[in-house]
C-alpha cells in the first residue's frame, strides 16, 4: 500500500483563493510564492487551522476535523515572521530549555550557548525570527509551516538559517511549506515551487 | 431615637449649593457644569421615584412583586455592564454574559444570606430583600463590568501574542490564561479594598445610614461586615463566571481566536 503524503490539503479556500489542494511528502520543501495581497499568509493561516475556512487538510491518514484545533497546530506548525515572546526570559518559551539537540541548534543558528537567559525585551527583530524557528522545532512538529522564515536577517544569517532549515526539515523528517519572495532563495531550498496566480497555485518549471 | 424629619425645602438648601458648584465649574470653564445639573436632577427624579416604588412594594410585599423588582433591577445592571465596555461581544453576548453572571452570583448570594443567616420572616421581606439585593448587584455589576472591559481590551491588544502561543499548539485557555487572571483580578480588586478600608479611610454608606436612622453602632458594624461579606463573595464569583464565560466565547470549536465576535471600538 501506497504511504499517504504527510500533508495534504484538500480544497482549501481562503480570501480570493479557492479549493487549493496540495499534498507534501516529509522531507518535501515546497515553495510558495506570489505578490503581497495574494493571499500567501492566509493560506498558512488557513491550513493552520487560524480562521474560519472552507475544506479539509489531513496529516498522514488522520483528516483535521479529528484534532482538537490544539493538538492540531502542535503538529502542523505555523511560524509567523515577527515571532511574539511573553515571558521575560527566552529560556521559558521553550519545552525543555535543558535538551542537547537545542544547544546544538543554538549554535547552528550563531547564539552564544546563554541565549536562552536573555531578556525577551533586548531581542533585536533578527534574533526574534531565529528564536521563533527554533522555538517551533523545540515543540516537535510534524509539518512546518514558514512564512517568510528569514525575512528579518541578513546574509549571513540567512545561509545559517537556511542550512538548519533543511537540516532538520530532512533528518527528522518534517514536510515544509515554506513562503518566499527571493527567487534565489527559492531555487536553494526548494522541492518543489508553486506560484499564486489568481485563485489558484501554479507549479513553476525550475532548475 | 427619632430619626429627624427632612423637609423638601431643607433638600432645597443643599441643591442650592450644588447650582452654586455648577455656577463656579461654569466659570472656570471646566465644561462639567451641565452634567453636573443633569446628573443632579437625574437623582432627584430616579430617587423620588424608586421611593414611591418601594412604598408600594413594602406595602404590598408578595414574592412575585419582589420578583419582578429583582428583574428590572438585573436587566438594569446588565444593560449598564454593556454600555461600560469598549469593545463588547456581539450578538446580545456581552449583556447576556454580564447579566446571567451577576444573576447567578448576586441572586445565590442574596437568597442564602436572606434564608440562612438574616432570616426575616418571610424571608422575601422587601425591607431586607431589596435593599441587599441593590447593594449586591451595584457591586458585582462594577466588578462584572470592569473585569470584561479588561478582559475584552487585553485580548484585543495582545492578539498577536494570543495567536502565537495557539500556533505553538496551546489549549485556548492556556494563551489566554494570563489574560483572564489579569481581567478576574482587574474585578475583585475594588472590593477587596474597600474591606481593606472600610471603617480606618471610609464609613460605608449603609453603616452611616443606619447609624443616622437611630440603629446602635455595634448592630450597624454587625450588619456591614456580613454586607460587605457578601458583596465580595458576589463580586468574585460574578466576575470569575463572567470571564471564564467571555473568554471562552473569544474562542470558536475549533480554538480560533475570534476577534470578529468582538464590535469595533466605540468612537
Amino acid at each position: 500500500m501506497k504511504q499517504p503524503p504527510l500533508l495534504r490539503l484538500d480544497a482549501i479556500s481562503i480570501g480570493h483563493l479557492h479549493a487549493v489542494s496540495l499534498e507534501v511528502a516529509a522531507g518535501d520543501i515546497v515553495c510558495l510564492s506570489g505578490p503581497s495581497g495574494s493571499g500567501k499568509t492566509r493560506l498558512l493561516r488557513a491550513i493552520a487551522d487560524l480562521e474560519p475556512h472552507g475544506g479539509e487538510a489531513w496529516l498522514g491518514n488522520i483528516a483535521r476535523g479529528d484534532w482538537r484545533g490544539s493538538d492540531w497546530r502542535h503538529r502542523v506548525m505555523l511560524i509567523p515572521a515577527d515571532s511574539q515572546w511573553w515571558y521575560e526570559r527566552v529560556g521559558e518559551h521553550f519545552p525543555d530549555p535543558r535538551c542537547e539537540s537545542l544547544k546544538a541548534s543554538l549554535a547552528q543558528l550563531g547564539f552564544a550557548a546563554d541565549a536562552l537567559d536573555w531578556d525577551v525585551a533586548q531581542l533585536s527583530s533578527g534574533e526574534k525570527q531565529r528564536l521563533g524557528l527554533l522555538r517551533a522545532i523545540a515543540h516537535r512538529p510534524k509539518v512546518l509551516l514558514l512564512d517568510e522564515p528569514t525575512a528579518n536577517l541578513d546574509a549571513d544569517n540567512i545561509t545559517r538559517c537556511e542550512a538548519w532549515l533543511r537540516q532538520q526539515i530532512c533528518d527528522t523528517p518534517l514536510a515544509a511549506l515554506w513562503v518566499a519572495h527571493d527567487m534565489d532563495q527559492i531555487a536553494r531550498v526548494a522541492t518543489r515551487h508553486l506560484h499564486i496566480a489568481g485563485q489558484h497555485l501554479e507549479p513553476q518549471a525550475w532548475k | 431615637m427619632e430619626v429627624i424629619d427632612l423637609a423638601w425645602w431643607q433638600l432645597g438648601l443643599a441643591a442650592l449649593l450644588v447650582i452654586a458648584l455648577a455656577g463656579c465649574s461654569a466659570m472656570s470653564q471646566l465644561g462639567v457644569g451641565r452634567s453636573l445639573l443633569i446628573a443632579a436632577t437625574r437623582t432627584v427624579i430616579q430617587l423620588t421615584l424608586i421611593g414611591l416604588v418601594l412604598e408600594a412594594l413594602f406595602t404590598v410585599a408578595h414574592l412575585h412583586w419582589v420578583a419582578l423588582m429583582s428583574l428590572a433591577m438585573l436587566l438594569v445592571a446588565g444593560r449598564e455592564v454593556m454600555a461600560r465596555q469598549k469593545h463588547r461581544l456581539k450578538g446580545g453576548w456581552a449583556f447576556g454574559i454580564g447579566t446571567l453572571s451577576m444573576f447567578v452570583s448576586s441572586f445565590t448570594v442574596t437568597v442564602l444570606t436572606l434564608t440562612v443567616i438574616v432570616g426575616p420572616e418571610p424571608w422575601y421581606t422587601p425591607q431586607y430583600a431589596i435593599p441587599l439585593l441593590g447593594m449586591m448587584l451595584g457591586n458585582t455589576m462594577t466588578g462584572v463590568a470592569l473585569s470584561l472591559d479588561r478582559l475584552t481590551d487585553s485580548v484585543w491588544r495582545q492578539r498577536a501574542v494570543i495567536e502565537n502561543r495557539l500556533m505553538l499548539g496551546q489549549r485556548w485557555h492556556e494563551a489566554v490564561g494570563d489574560l483572564r487572571r489579569e481581567a478576574m483580578r482587574s474585578g475583585m480588586i475594588p472590593t477587596i479594598n474597600a474591606m481593606a478600608a472600610a471603617g480606618v479611610v471610609s464609613l460605608p454608606g449603609m453603616m452611616t445610614g443606619q447609624i443616622l436612622a437611630g440603629s446602635p453602632p455595634s448592630l450597624a458594624v454587625k450588619y456591614q461586615i456580613l454586607v460587605m461579606f457578601t458583596i465580595t463573595v458576589g463580586t468574585g464569583f460574578g466576575t470569575m463566571a463572567a470571564v471564564a464565560a467571555g473568554s471562552r466565547r473569544l474562542f470558536d470549536e475549533r480554538e480560533r481566536l475570534r476577534l470578529d465576535r468582538l464590535s469595533r471600538q466605540r468612537q
